[in-house]
């Protein structure tokens, strides 16, 4: 399948590794926009959050009048998310001790730093389902989020032993490792090609 | 030797990557951690004495206590980091027993080694060094530091130095890119690093690790300034805690740092914040006594 023409993609750029996203998707051709204000959102036809800390990300989101435009755009139009971003498009936070408060765009429950701090941070290949048979992709945690319960609807693409690391629900994917830390556009593509619809 | 691909090196690298775009703040104690946290801090620095009460007071600087490091670390869900002396690798185990997500191998304190720095390519915590050109930013690496960020002049509230010395990485990196190969051996030599190293930033265009901004950011426009200017994030020393209204401040300066392009905001987040910390210009400190030539 082809990458559809026209469309720009939004990445989330309040803090984290917005520019490794932004990276990927020029080396694909892809448009981008930078997004830090709802206005941002009006411009393009998808969005990556990135990863990042989903703290800081959550503050932000409020400080700067984000929540309401940005859940509405996350409800209705393609969105992926990556490790921190992965958490704000959960339902729930298991751990809330800092008081993140999710989007809820995909019917998952997740534990923030779920495999431990940095020291249990690890660099891995890992078996992906993207709908044409089965590929290994490499996959980052860097205290990665544990997704703890999932909801019916959610289709699970890739496990890490037993638990979930890259969910799908309708137009939102979300994975607890990072992908565009390294040259690999495996799940960017996956996204670009199939949620576009 | 420098090694991209080692899989522990490259998820150290890939939690400064986490760090872009954000402020990492010094805190001495759970309170303050707590509220840098709330301001919207992507990390916190924690320490027994920020850096302009060390400059004042004089005496050995050294690692933090480890009881004022475990209540940080349970106050806050973001990453902690901790220095350690220059060349004190035990200090740095220690602090990775602890389970610190990052240590600042750190001028700030008093140094334990005057010739050496920690090879940090052993450790499974990521290390972050200072520099004040690119020949200390590659040497920095090539031991294996997996962030690197500016050492201004810290504890004086004065940016001159930091700014100095992004200019100085910025500039050269830039040249770099158009040197010819029997330049850029002739760089590798001066700098004494590898050539092999020399031609990844020559090939990039940019360091092969991310390039935070350190020393004197004492107002959001400082931080802003230091974005445009290369840094992919900021750290904030004794700017916040020592200023009239640590909390005001540390949340104007974290949203200056995100929207350091938009100028309306820096301005918006620039009122009603009190005094600064009070500073000293950092050229008028002997040579001596300036943290940034250890």
């Amino acid at each position: 399948m082809e990458i559809p023409k026209n469309i720009t993609v939004g990445v989330l750029a309040i803090q984290g590794d917005f520019e490794r996203h932004l990276a990927q998707l020029d080396s694909l051709g892809v448009p981008h926009r930078e997004v830090r204000l709802a206005a941002d959102l009006d411009r393009i036809d998808g969005l990556i959050l990135p990863g990042g800390e989903s703290t800081t990300m959550d503050i932000m989101i409020d400080r700067f009048k984000l929540r309401e435009p940005l859940t509405r755009f996350c409800r209705t139009k393609p969105v992926y998310g990556t490790c921190a971003g992965m958490i704000l498009l959960s339902r729930l936070i298991r751990d809330n001790q800092s008081r993140v408060k999710p989007l809820n765009i995909i019917d998952i429950e997740v534990l923030r730093n779920g495999y431990g701090r940095q020291l249990f941070s690890s660099d891995e290949r890992l078996e992906v389902n993207l709908g044409n048979g089965t590929k290994h992709v490499e996959a980052t945690f860097i205290r990665a989020p544990k997704i703890v319960a999932i909801g019916s609807g959610v289709e699970v693409l890739a496990r890490r032993g037993t638990d979930p690391v890259l969910v799908k629900s309708g137009k939102a994917l979300a994975s607890a490792f990072h992908n565009e830390l390294g040259g690999e556009t495996a799940i960017l593509r996956h996204f670009l090609t199939h949620y576009f619809v | 030797m420098w090694n991209a691909e080692d899989k522990q090196y490259k998820v150290k690298v890939g939690l400064a990557e986490m760090l872009k775009g954000g402020v990492i703040m010094d805190v001495t104690t759970a309170e303050q951690a707590k509220i840098a946290e709330q301001a919207g801090a992507a990390s916190v620095m924690a320490l027994e004495r920020v850096p302009a009460d060390i400059r004042a007071e004089g005496g050995v600087a050294r690692m933090a206590d480890l009881d004022v490091i475990e209540k940080i670390k349970r106050a806050v869900t973001i990453p902690v980091m901790a220095k350690c002396r220059i060349g004190h690798f035990v200090e740095a185990r220690v602090l990775e027993t602890m389970e610190i997500d990052f240590i600042d191998e750190s001028e700030v304190l008093t140094p334990a080694d005057n010739m050496y720095h920690i090879d940090k390519w052993p450790f499974r915590v990521p290390f972050v060094c200072g520099c004040r050109d690119l020949g200390e930013a590659l040497r920095r690496i090539s031991e294996g530091a997996a962030m690197i960020r500016t050492k201004g002049e810290a504890g004086t509230g004065d940016i001159s130095q930091a700014v100095k010395h992004l200019r100085a990485i910025g500039g050269v990196m830039k040249s770099l890119t158009v040197m010819s190969n029997e330049e850029l051996y002739g760089a590798a030599k001066e700098w004494r690093v590898s050539i092999d190293l020399v031609k990844v930033v020559a090939k990039l265009g940019k360091l092969p690790v991310p390039n935070f901004a350190a020393g004197g950011v004492a107002t959001p426009a400082d931080a802003a300034l230091c974005m445009h200017l290369g840094a992919e994030a900021v750290f904030v020393g004794s700017g916040i805690f020592k200023s009239s209204d640590p909390e005001k401040r540390a949340k104007a300066i974290v949203s200056a740092t995100t929207h350091y392009k938009d100028f309306a905001i820096i301005a918006e987040y620039s009122h009603g914040l009190g005094e600064p910390m009070k500073g000293i210009a950092a050229e008028s400190i002997p040579l001596e006594s300036q943290l940034q030539g250890r």
